[in-house]
C-alpha cells in the first residue's frame, strides 16, 4: 500500500475486471523485430489499426550484425525479420529507428537515452529486459507477443497486479564493486525465482548514490530473480540525466514535470508484501559458475556444493566441480555489451582496466556499444584509442552475443566472460559456456586471459 | 490455437527438472520466423535437449522415449523462466501439449501459455512429487484436469488438488475468447480515461 509502484499502477487503471485482471493503460510500447511480427500479423488478420501509433517506437536490435551494417544482412532469415519490422512500422504509421540510423541501438539502451522512458510512465515491450526502464522511476515490464498485440490494438493490457517487494542495499560499495555485482549478489541470495510474482523497488544508500547507468543495469536484471519488474524512485540524478534529452519535456513543461516526478516515491507508511535489507560490505566482484544467473559466487570464493539434478547438470555442462575456485581459469571469449552493460559507463570501466595493458593473446573480445549514441560518446571521450591501442576493436551496436541471434556466436565448449544477463545452456551459441560478470571483471579477463580479480588491476 | 477448454484426461510427459528456462524450450536461433508457425516451433521444442548437435535424436531425452506420451507436460519448479518469448508457448502448443503442470511458473511465460489456450496448472510440491513418482512407476498414469471445477486429479492415486485461475481467464478459456476482443470492445473506456487524465 502506498508504494511507488502502487502510485504509478493505480494512476493507469482504466478498469478493474471483477475477479479478473486490471485493464492497465500503457504510455509506451517498444517493438523489436523478434517479438512483434506475429502481433502485426494478428492486427492485419483482425483488420485493426494501432490505437495510439504515436506511443509506439520500433527498432531492430536482436538480429543486427555488429559489423558492416551499411551492407545487406547476409543471413536471409535475419534480413527478412529486420526488413519486416521496417515494413510493419511504415504500414501502421509507427516511428522506426532502422539499422544505421543514428538513433538505432538496443531498445533498452535507446529508450532512456532519448528521453522516451520517463518517470511515472507505464512501459512495455515484448522483451523480458524491459524492466530496465524502471530505473527512470517507471513501471516497465516484459510481455509476450499476444500482449504486444493487445497494446497495439488498444494501448492497454490486461494484467494481474503483482505483489510488492522492496530491496534495500545500505552502506557503500567497495573498490571494484559495481551495480552488476549488486544484481548478481541479489540473484544468488533470492534465487532465480525468488521475486517471481513481485514488482521490486530498489532503495537504500547504494541505490541513492548509484549513477543512472548503474540503476539501469540493476533494474535490467530484475527479471533474473523472476521479478515482474524493478524500479527506483526518481531523484536529482534521474532529472539531470533526462534534462535536455530529445523527448524530455522542455521549458515550462519541464518544471511542471519535475514537480510531479518529485512526488513519485513510496510513502513513509508504505507497506510492502516482502522486504529485504542487504549490506554493501558483503558484496565483492562476482561471477557465475552455473547455467542460471542465480548460480553465482564472489570472485574469490569456491563453487558451493548445492547438490540435486539441476546443479549436477549445470556443473557438467560448464565443466566445473563443486569446491573449485575459478580464479586463474583460462578464458576464450570476452563480451562487453548488451542491454545490461552496453552503456558509456561500462565502456569507461572496461577502458580503465585496459589502459596501458594489452589484450591477452588467447582471448577473442567483442566490444559492442549498446547504441550509436554510446558509440559516439566513446569516440568523443577518446576511449576508442585506449581500446584500440590495447588491441581491441569496437563493433557496431546491437544485442550481439548476448543471445547470439546474429553471427556473434560463442563456439561450442568455449568459455566466455560476458557482461550480458543470461548464462543459460546454449544462450551464447549451442554448447557455449558463459560466466556472467561486470565490465571490470570482463576487462580483467580480457587483459590477463584468465579469470582475475579486477581489484588487483585497479 | 483457440481450442475451447473443458475437461482433459491424458497420460503425461515428465520433465523433472527445476528452472527450465524459455531458452531451453525454444532456443533463440528458432525465433526468426515471422508467422505463428506452430508446427515449426513444436518440431523444435526443447531442441538442444531433444537432438544432438549432429541432428540425431537424443534417446535419453523424455520426448524421444516412446514410453511417454499425452497432452500434459509435467515439469519441475519455476517452469518458463527467463526470456519473454511467446515462441516458447507456441512450441508447447505446437507439439500438442494442452496443459503444463508444475509447482511454480514464471510470470510472463504463464501469461503466454494462457494467451495460447495452454493451461498452466500450479500444484503443491507434494502433489507434484507424487505425480512424478506415479509416472515413474507407471508411464501410463493418467491425470484429469477439470477446468470448470478447477480440479486436477492424479488418477493413479486418486489424489486431487484444486488449482487457481481467475474467473475472467477461465471464462475466456472455456469459451474460446481472447483478451484482444475484450480490449477492442472496451476502447470507449480507454478514451474516457485518456480524456480524464488531461
Amino acid at each position: 500500500m502506498n508504494t511507488l509502484f502502487d502510485k504509478i499502477w493505480d494512476k493507469h487503471v482504466v478498469q478493474q475486471i471483477e475477479d479478473g485482471p486490471t485493464q492497465l493503460y500503457i504510455d509506451r510500447l517498444y517493438c523489436h523485430e523478434v517479438t512483434s511480427p506475429q502481433a502485426f500479423e494478428g492486427m492485419r488478420a483482425r483488420g485493426l489499426k494501432c490505437f495510439r501509433p504515436q506511443q509506439i517506437f520500433c527498432m531492430p536490435d536482436h538480429n543486427t550484425p555488429t559489423h558492416d551494417q551499411d551492407k545487406p544482412i547476409e543471413d536471409p532469415v535475419s534480413k527478412n525479420q529486420v526488413d519486416m519490422l521496417a515494413k510493419n512500422a511504415a504500414d501502421f504509421g509507427l516511428t522506426h529507428y532502422g539499422m544505421m540510423s543514428p538513433d538505432n541501438g538496443i531498445i533498452h539502451v535507446v529508450g532512456p537515452e532519448k528521453g522516451l522512458s520517463l518517470p511515472g510512465m507505464t512501459i512495455v515491450c515484448g522483451d523480458s529486459h524491459t524492466s530496465t526502464h524502471g530505473a527512470m522511476g517507471a513501471v516497465a515490464f516484459g510481455i509476450g507477443t499476444s500482449e504486444v498485440e493487445m497494446v497495439m490494438a488498444s494501448q492497454c493490457i490486461l494484467q494481474q497486479k503483482p505483489k510488492s517487494m522492496r530491496i534495500s542495499i545500505n552502506g557503500s560499495l567497495g573498490k571494484g564493486v559495481t551495480a552488476k555485482d549488486v544484481a548478481l549478489y541479489l540473484m544468488a541470495q533470492l534465487s532465480t525465482s525468488g521475486a517471481t510474482g513481485y514488482f521490486v523497488e530498489y532503495a537504500g544508500d547504494v541505490v541513492k548514490a548509484m549513477s543512472m547507468e548503474g540503476r539501469l543495469t540493476l533494474c535490467n536484471l530484475s527479471i533474473e530473480m523472476g521479478a515482474r519488474g524493478g524500479l527506483i524512485a526518481p531523484d536529482e540524478i534521474t532529472f539531470n540525466y533526462i534534462k535536455g534529452k530529445e523527448f524530455a519535456p522542455k521549458g515550462e513543461a519541464w518544471e511542471t514535470a519535475v514537480t510531479e516526478w518529485k512526488t513519485l516515491k513510496s510513502g513513509d507508511d508504505a507497506v510492502f508484501d516482502k522486504e529485504y535489507v542487504f549490506d554493501a560490505a558483503d558484496i565483492e566482484p562476482r561471477i557465475t559458475y552455473g547455467t542460471n544467473p542465480g548460480m553465482g559466487i564472489g570472485i574469490t570464493e569456491a563453487i558451493p556444493n548445492e547438490g540435486g539434478a539441476g546443479f549436477e547438470k549445470a556443473l557438467s555442462y560448464m565443466g566445473f566441480q563443486a569446491g573449485q575456485k575459478l580464479l586463474g581459469v583460462k578464458v576464450d571469449y570476452v563480451f562487453l555489451g548488451a542491454c545490461t552493460n552496453g552503456r558509456i559507463e561500462d565502456f569507461r570501466a572496461f577502458a580503465s582496466i585496459v589502459k596501458g595493458r594489452r589484450k591477452a593473446q588467447n582471448v577473442i573480445a567483442w566490444l559492442v556499444p549498446g547504441s550509436w549514441a554510446v558509440d559516439r560518446q566513446i569516440r568523443e571521450e577518446g576511449l576508442d584509442s585506449i581500446l584500440v591501442d590495447a588491441g581491441f576493436e569496437i563493433r557496431q551496436p546491437g544485442c550481439s552475443a548476448c543471445l547470439a541471434m546474429n553471427d556473434d556466436k560463442i563456439p561450442a565448449g568455449k568459455l566466455s566472460v560476458s557482461t550480458s544477463n543470461r548464462n543459460f545452456e546454449g544462450r551464447q551459441g549451442p554448447g557455449a559456456r558463459t560466466i556472467l560478470a561486470s565490465p571490470l571483471v570482463a576487462a580483467a579477463a580480457a587483459v590477463t586471459g584468465v579469470i582475475t580479480d579486477p581489484r588487483e588491476l585497479l | 490455437m483457440k481450442q475451447k477448454f473443458d475437461i482433459i484426461t491424458s497420460t503425461c510427459v515428465p520433465l523433472p527438472l527445476e528452472n527450465v528456462d524459455t531458452d531451453q524450450i525454444i532456443p533463440a536461433r528458432f525465433l526468426k520466423a515471422t508467422t505463428r508457425e506452430e508446427q515449426f516451433f513444436g518440431d523444435n521444442l526443447f531442441r538442444d535437449w531433444r537432438y544432438h548437435a549432429d541432428g540425431t535424436p537424443n534417446q535419453d531425452f523424455v520426448l524421444n522415449d516412446s514410453k511417454y506420451s499425452g497432452c500434459i507436460l509435467v515439469a519441475g519448479k519455476n517452469f518458463g523462466s527467463g526470456s519473454s518469448r511467446e515462441h516458447a508457448a507456441w512450441a508447447i502448443a505446437g507439439y500438442g501439449f494442452r496443459v503444463v503442470i508444475s509447482s511454480f511458473f514464471a510470470d510472463i511465460h504463464k501469461n503466454n501459455e494462457l494467451n495460447n489456450f495452454v493451461l498452466p496448472v500450479q500444484v503443491s510440491e507434494a502433489f507434484l512429487a507424487e505425480l512424478f513418482q506415479s509416472i515413474q512407476r507407471n508411464p501410463k498414469t493418467q491425470v484429469k484436469v477439470d477446468l470448470p471445477n478447477q480440479l486436477v486429479t492424479n488418477l493413479s492415486t486418486g489424489h486431487s488438488e484444486s488449482f487457481e485461475i481467475n474467473a475472467y481467464k477461465k471464462h475466456c478459456l472455456i469459451n474460446g475468447l481472447d483478451d484482444i476482443d475484450f480490449l477492442v470492445q472496451n476502447q470507449d473506456k480507454t478514451i474516457t480515461w485518456e480524456q480524464q487524465r488531461k
